[in-house]
C-alpha cells in the first residue's frame, strides 16, 4: 500500500493513452483558463449556462455514443469494417467506373493537408495554387466538350443535369413546360431529373432518340437531354436531333463522358448549348458513390446563367496576372432566391485531382487510356459474336450489352464468383463496362461467366488484330484539346510534384494558420480520420454494387445515421446529401411532400429571415417554394412582431419557416421556442439550418426544442475537410413524422423509405467514401468530448469578442453579453472615419501571414470570426494580436499620419517583388512586410490585390494563351 | 459633387432629362458610387413597355446586383449600346456617356427635384 500514491493512474487511463479530444481541442487547461478569465466565467460549465438559453438548454444532456476510442483503436474498428468491404472488378458502369489514381496525386493531393484543409478561395491573394488548378480543370472541361466555359465543378453528373435542365429553361424563350430526355440516359439522372423537376412544375417527357430525330415528342419543349455515350453504352450521332431541338426552339443539353470525348467529336462540335457529366474516371476513385467532380460548360452567351464557381483570369495591383473567382452575382450569397442555383460547397479538391490527371497524363496519355477502354470493349463484343452471343449495340465507346435470354442473373452469379461485377440489365440482358484497368485476362473471366470456354473463344490477339474500332467515322474526333502548355511540362513524377508543390506553396491552409472563416467551422481534420478514406476497400467500391459487397461501410453509415439521429435529437437521418445546399433541398421537398399528404398543397409559402445564408432562399425556390423575408431586428434578432404578422397572413399557406440557430449573428435567440410554436400553430414546419450546429452538440438538440428538419454539415461540425470548396455531405435529420419523406434510390431500395422524394444526388449514399471521418470523429470524442468541443469553441469565440471588442465592437450579442461560436465585428464607422474597407483589412492580413474571416456576411461592412475549438491560445493571441495592430494602422490613416491612398492598408496585400526596387510609399517596406517584426512566422502572398472589377468586365476562364505571359 | 439642376431625380436614385419628346434616364453619381465598379449592364429592349416602379434591368457590380427601376411608364426607344459594351462607363460619367436608356413616356412616376434628392442622399 505504501507506494500507492494519490496520483496513481490506473492501468485502464494508461492503456487509452492520451485521449483524442486532448489531440482535437486546441487550448490545454491552463490556457482554457485564461481565456475563460478574459470572458469572465469560472468554467466551460457556467459560460454553457450563461450562453445558451435556458429554454432549450439540456441540462447534464448525455448523448448515448460509445465510449471514446484512441485514434489506434477507431482506425482498427475501420481496419475491420474495410474488412467487411469487398470491391470486385466493377464493370457495372452506369457512370462509375474504375480509375488509377496517379500515387503521386493520391499522396500530394487527396491526402496531403495543404490541398485539402484550404476553404473556398474568397481570399484569391492567398489562394493562386488552388485556383490556377481549377483553371486548368476549366480549360480541361472546355477542351473536351467543345463549348468555351466550364465552371470549376458541380457536385455529380445527376445534379449538374438537372441543373442543365433548369440553365436552358431560364436562359431560353420558350414557354413550354416540358422537357426532353433521352430513354438512354443513366437511369439516376433520369430519377434525380424527376425529382428536381416535380416542384417547378417542369414536365419530363422521355424520348427514345434511337432512331434521331422522329423520337422527338411532337408539340413544344423548352429542352432536351440527349446521352453520349448512352446508359447502354450505345453510340449515336446527335447533330441533327441537335439541329432540330434548335429549329424547334429549344436547347440541347448533353451529357457527355469526358474520357469517350477524347475520341470522339466534342459535344460542341455538333450544336450542344451545354454540356454535364462527371470527371470522376479521371482518378477519382469511385468511393461507393462519392463524393467527385461533376461538371458543367456552356456556349458563349450562356455564362451568365452558370450556376457555381467560376474561376476567371485578371491582374493585380501590379499588373500582373492572377486568378480569382468571377461573375459572382450569378450565385446564392448574392442574388439569393434568384440565383441561378443553390449550390455553394462544390467538389474543388476531386476537381483538383481530375485536372491533375489530365495535366500528368496529357493529351496523348489519355488519349492512351481512352483506346485501352475501348479496343477492350471492342475486343469482348468481338469475342462474344465470334461465339454467337449477341452484342445489342454496333457503336460504343466502352460498354457491351449482351442478350442472353433467361440467363442474366446466372451470367452475373458467376461472374461475381469471379470476382466481377457486372450490370443486370434486364432478366435477358447484360452490360459489361471497361476502363482503365481492364485487361485481357478480366475479359477471359469474363467471357467465362458467360460459359463459355476455350474451345469456343478466338486468340485474344488475333481478335484485337481483325477488330475494327466501334467508333462510327462521323464521330471520330478531329480536333485538338489540351494543347495549353500546362498539360505537356508535367509527365515527369519529379516535375509534377514540384508544381503540386508550388501551387500549394502560394495558398493558405488549416496547415499554415487558422482559417477563423465564421459559418465555415475550420476545425481539425485528424489525420487518422482522414486515413481511411483511400483505403482501397472503401475507394474502390461501385456505388450500384450489391450492397452486400459493402458491408462494412453500410454499418459507417448506419452507425453515423444513428449517431447524427442521438446528437441532433431527431428520428432519423439520411446521409445523401452532397452538401448543406443539397441538404436544404431535401429537406424542404420533405416538408413539401408532407404537406401533399395531408392534401394541403397550397402551403407553399416559405418564411425566411434576412439574415439567412443565400442557400437558404435558392433552395426553397428549387422546391417549389415562395420566399417571404422576415425582418431582424436592431439587435440581430428575428423581428417577433413581424414574424407574427406573417404568420398570420399566411395562416392557409405557410409551409415553413426556415432559421438558423444558432442564428447567423452567431447568437442564440432566445426566442427560438416562440418562433416553432407560432410557425406549429399556423399549420407550418420548422427548418433549422444547422450549419452552425458545432455551438449546440451536447447542450441542445434541435429535434427536441421544436425543429421538424435540419441538415448538418458534416464538412463544418464533423471535420470532413473541406478541400478548398468541397467535397461535403449535408445529411438532414427529421423528425419521425417526415421520415416516409427522405431521399430515396432508384438503384439502392435500403438507402431510402419507399414512399420518399426520390433521389436528390447521383449516388445512394452520397459521399459515402469520406463519412468514415466524421464516424471517425465522433467515435474518438464521444459524449463528452463532443460537449467539451462545443464549450471550447464557444469560449474561442467569446475570448476573441472580448479582446476585440474595444478595437472593432462586437455587433450582436445574445441576452447575457455572450456569443456562441463567432462573433461578428462592425467595421462601418470605423469605415466612415478612416476610409479603410473590410476587403483592406482582409487582405491586409494577409501580411500578418493570417487568412482573414468571413467578409460581408451576414452583415455588409463586417467580419465574422469563428475561431473553433481547435485552436490554442497562441494561435488565438496571434490573430487578436494582428487585429489590434491593424486597427492601430487605421487609426494612423484616420489621423492623417498617413495618407488615405498610401498606406498599408489599401496597398495589402504585399508581395516579396513589391519590395525590392525603388520604394516611394508613406510606409517602410518592414511596415508593409513584418509589421510584427522580423521574427514574426510569415507567409508571403504570390500576389498583389487582385482587381476583381476588370476580371468580370473581361470575361477569361480557360488558361490563358502563352503570349498572356510574355512581357 | 454638385447635382445638375436641370434632371428630375427619382428615389431609386435615377436621374431624367427631357429630350425633344423623350426621356434620357440614368443612374446618380450617388448610385454608381454606392454600387462599385460596375461590370454588367442588363438594359430592355428597345420598343420594349415598361411600367414606373417595375424592374426593367439590372446593374451588376462584383459583388452585388441592383434593379434598375423604370422610372415611368412608356415605351423604350433607345438603349445605350456603349455601357452594354462598357459598364465602367456608368461609373465614369453616370450623368454624361453612362446613360441607360431613352423613354417616350405615358405616365410619370413620382419625381424629385435637385434639391429634393440631394436631401434624400444627404443623411
Ligand atoms: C448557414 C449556412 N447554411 C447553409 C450553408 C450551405 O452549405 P454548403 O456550402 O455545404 O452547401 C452554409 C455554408 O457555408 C452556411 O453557412
Amino acid at each position: 500500500m505504501t507506494d500507492m500514491s494519490n496520483d496513481r493512474i490506473p492501468l485502464a487511463a494508461l492503456e487509452h493513452g492520451t485521449p483524442f479530444a486532448d489531440r482535437h481541442v486546441g487550448p490545454m487547461p491552463a490556457e482554457l483558463a485564461r481565456m475563460l478569465d478574459v470572458v469572465g466565467v469560472g468554467s466551460l460549465e457556467e459560460l454553457g449556462q450563461h450562453a445558451v438559453p435556458d429554454g432549450i438548454r439540456e441540462r447534464d444532456l448525455q448523448m448515448t455514443l460509445p465510449e471514446p476510442a484512441t485514434e489506434a483503436e477507431a482506425l482498427d474498428e475501420l481496419h475491420d469494417l474495410a474488412q467487411r468491404c469487398r470491391p470486385h472488378a466493377e464493370m457495372i458502369g452506369l457512370g462509375y467506373y474504375p480509375t488509377i489514381t496517379p500515387p503521386v496525386i493520391r499522396r500530394n493531393v487527396i491526402e496531403n493537408p495543404a490541398w485539402y484543409t484550404a476553404y473556398t478561395p474568397y481570399q484569391p491573394e492567398i489562394s493562386q495554387g488552388r485556383l490556377e488548378a481549377l483553371l486548368n480543370f476549366q480549360t480541361m472541361v472546355a477542351d473536351l466538350t467543345g463549348v468555351p466555359v466550364s465552371n470549376s465543378s458541380m457536385l455529380d453528373e445527376s445534379t449538374a443535369a438537372s441543373e442543365g435542365m433548369t440553365l436552358v429553361r431560364r436562359a431560353g424563350r420558350a414557354k413550354s413546360p416540358r422537357f426532353v430526355v433521352d430513354t438512354d440516359t443513366l437511369p439516376q439522372t433520369i430519377s434525380v431529373l424527376r425529382t428536381r423537376a416535380e416542384p417547378l412544375g417542369i414536365e419530363v417527357v422521355m424520348a427514345d432518340l434511337s432512331e434521331g430525330v422522329d423520337g422527338l415528342p411532337e408539340g413544344e419543349f423548352f429542352g432536351a437531354l440527349l446521352a453520349y455515350p448512352g446508359a447502354s453504352g450505345s453510340l449515336r450521332d446527335h447533330e441533327a436531333v441537335i439541329a432540330e431541338i434548335h429549329r424547334r426552339g429549344a436547347m440541347a443539353v448533353v451529357a457527355a463522358d469526358l474520357l469517350a470525348l477524347t475520341l470522339l467529336r466534342a459535344p460542341g462540335e455538333i450544336g450542344a448549348d451545354v454540356v454535364v457529366g462527371t470527371t470522376q474516371r479521371f482518378g477519382v476513385p469511385m468511393g461507393f458513390g462519392g463524393p467527385h467532380a461533376g461538371y458543367m460548360a456552356v456556349r458563349q452567351g450562356l455564362e451568365r446563367q452558370l450556376p457555381g464557381r467560376l474561376v476567371g483570369v485578371s491582374v493585380d495591383a501590379d499588373g500582373d496576372q492572377a486568378y480569382r473567382l468571377a461573375l459572382q452575382t450569378r450565385e446564392q450569397h448574392i442574388r439569393r432566391e434568384k440565383a441561378t442555383s443553390n449550390i455553394c460547397t462544390a467538389q474543388v479538391l476531386l476537381a483538383v485531382v481530375a485536372s491533375m490527371y489530365a495535366v500528368y497524363h496529357g493529351p496523348e496519355g489519355l488519349r492512351a487510356i481512352a483506346a485501352r477502354t475501348h479496343r477492350m470493349a471492342a475486343v469482348l463484343a468481338a469475342q462474344f459474336r465470334h461465339a454467337g452471343i449477341e452484342v445489342v449495340h454496333e457503336d460504343f465507346f466502352d460498354t457491351v450489352v449482351t442478350r442472353v435470354p433467361g440467363r442474366a442473373d446466372e451470367v452475373i452469379a458467376a461472374a461475381k464468383r469471379a470476382g466481377i461485377n457486372l450490370r443486370r440489365v434486364d432478366a435477358d440482358h447484360v452490360g459489361i463496362s471497361c476502363d482503365e484497368t481492364t485487361s485481357r485476362d478480366r475479359l477471359a473471366l469474363v467471357w467465362q461467366a458467360f460459359g463459355l470456354d476455350t474451345a469456343d473463344l478466338a486468340d485474344v490477339d488475333d481478335l484485337d488484330a481483325r477488330t475494327p474500332d466501334a467508333l462510327p467515322k462521323a464521330l471520330r474526333r478531329t480536333s485538338e484539346y489540351l494543347t495549353h502548355p500546362v498539360f505537356h511540362q508535367h509527365r515527369s513524377e519529379t516535375s509534377l510534384l514540384r508544381y503540386l508543390r508550388r501551387l500549394s506553396d502560394s495558398d493558405v491552409a488549416l496547415d499554415r494558420s487558422m482559417i477563423p472563416l465564421g459559418s465555415c467551422t475550420m476545425k481539425l481534420n485528424a489525420t487518422a480520420e482522414m486515413e481511411p478514406i483511400t483505403w482501397p476497400a472503401f475507394a474502390e467500391l461501385h456505388p450500384f454494387a450489391p450492397a452486400e459487397d459493402a458491408e462494412g461501410l453500410l454499418q459507417v453509415v448506419s452507425d453515423l445515421e444513428g449517431w447524427l439521429a442521438e446528437i441532433t435529437g431527431y428520428d432519423a437521418v439520411s446521409l445523401q446529401p452532397n452538401a448543406g445546399s443539397q441538404g436544404e433541398f431535401a429537406g424542404l421537398l420533405a416538408i413539401r411532400a408532407y404537406h401533399h399528404d395531408r392534401g394541403e398543397s397550397e402551403r407553399e409559402v416559405c418564411l425566411i429571415p434576412a439574415s439567412a445564408h443565400g442557400t437558404n432562399a435558392a433552395s426553397a425556390v428549387m422546391a417549389g417554394l415562395r420566399v417571404v423575408v422576415v425582418r431582424c431586428d436592431d439587435s440581430g434578432n428575428i423581428e417577433m412582431d413581424h414574424l407574427r404578422e406573417l404568420v398570420e397572413k399566411h395562416r392557409d399557406d405557410l409551409a415553413a419557416i426556415m432559421i438558423t440557430y444558432p442564428s447567423t449573428h452567431g447568437v442564440y435567440e432566445d426566442t427560438v421556442q416562440d418562433v416553432c410554436g407560432l410557425v406549429h400553430d399556423a399549420g407550418g414546419q420548422v427548418y433549422v439550418d444547422g450549419a452552425n450546429l458545432n455551438a449546440l452538440i451536447g447542450l441542445a438538440r434541435m429535434g427536441k426544442f421544436g425543429s421538424d428538419v435540419s441538415h448538418l454539415n458534416l464538412h463544418k461540425t464533423f471535420c470532413i475537410p473541406h478541400g478548398g470548396g468541397g467535397p461535403g455531405v449535408g445529411p438532414i435529420g427529421v423528425r419521425g413524422h417526415l421520415s416516409p419523406f427522405l431521399p430515396n434510390h432508384p438503384l439502392q431500395p435500403q438507402a431510402g423509405p419507399e414512399t420518399g422524394v426520390g433521389p436528390i444526388s447521383a449516388a445512394p449514399w452520397g459521399s459515402a467514401s469520406i463519412l468514415p471521418i466524421s464516424w471517425a470523429y465522433v467515435r474518438m470524442m464521444g459524449s463528452d468530448g463532443l460537449r467539451r468541443a462545443t464549450l471550447t469553441a464557444v469560449a474561442a469565440a467569446n475570448y476573441v469578442a472580448r479582446r476585440l471588442d474595444e478595437y472593432f465592437p462586437v455587433l450582436y450579442t445574445g441576452s447575457g453579453g455572450f456569443v456562441a461560436h463567432e462573433c461578428i465585428l462592425d467595421l462601418r464607422s470605423i469605415t466612415k472615419d478612416s476610409g479603410v474597407s473590410v476587403e483592406d483589412v482582409a487582405k491586409r492580413l494577409c501580411d500578418y501571414g493570417l487568412h482573414a474571416p468571413t467578409m460581408s456576411f451576414p452583415v455588409a461592412g463586417t467580419l465574422m470570426v469563428e475561431p473553433t475549438e481547435s485552436e490554442n491560445l497562441a494561435e488565438l493571441d496571434r490573430f487578436c494580436d494582428a487585429m489590434i495592430a491593424i486597427r492601430a494602422e487605421i487609426d494612423k490613416v484616420a489621423a492623417g499620419q498617413w495618407p488615405a491612398d498610401d498606406n498599408p492598408l489599401v496597398h495589402a496585400p504585399h508581395t516579396a517583388a513589391s519590395l525590392v526596387g525603388e520604394w516611394d510609399h508613406a510606409y517602410g517596406r518592414q511596415e508593409a512586410a513584418y509589421p510584427m517584426g522580423t521574427s514574426m512566422a510569415k507567409v508571403w502572398p504570390p500576389v498583389r490585390r487582385i482587381d476583381g472589377a476588370r476580371g468580370d468586365r473581361n470575361l477569361v476562364c480557360s488558361c490563358p494563351p502563352l503570349s498572356a505571359y510574355e512581357e | 459633387m454638385s447635382l445638375p439642376t436641370h434632371l428630375h431625380y427619382t428615389e431609386e436614385h435615377e436621374w431624367l432629362e427631357e429630350r425633344d419628346g423623350t426621356v434620357r434616364v440614368g443612374v446618380t453619381h450617388y448610385a454608381s458610387e454606392a454600387l462599385g465598379d460596375i461590370v454588367y449592364v442588363q438594359l430592355p429592349e428597345v420598343g420594349e413597355q415598361i411600367t414606373a416602379g417595375e424592374s426593367c434591368g439590372e446593374l451588376e457590380s462584383t459583388k452585388s446586383v441592383s434593379d434598375l427601376f423604370a422610372p415611368a411608364t412608356g415605351e423604350v426607344v433607345a438603349v445605350n449600346e456603349s455601357v452594354v459594351d462598357d459598364p465602367s462607363l456608368v461609373n465614369a460619367d453616370p450623368f454624361g456617356d453612362g446613360w441607360l436608356l431613352e423613354l417616350r413616356v405615358s405616365e410619370n412616376g413620382k419625381l424629385l427635384t435637385a434639391e429634393q434628392y440631394a436631401e434624400l442622399t444627404s443623411g
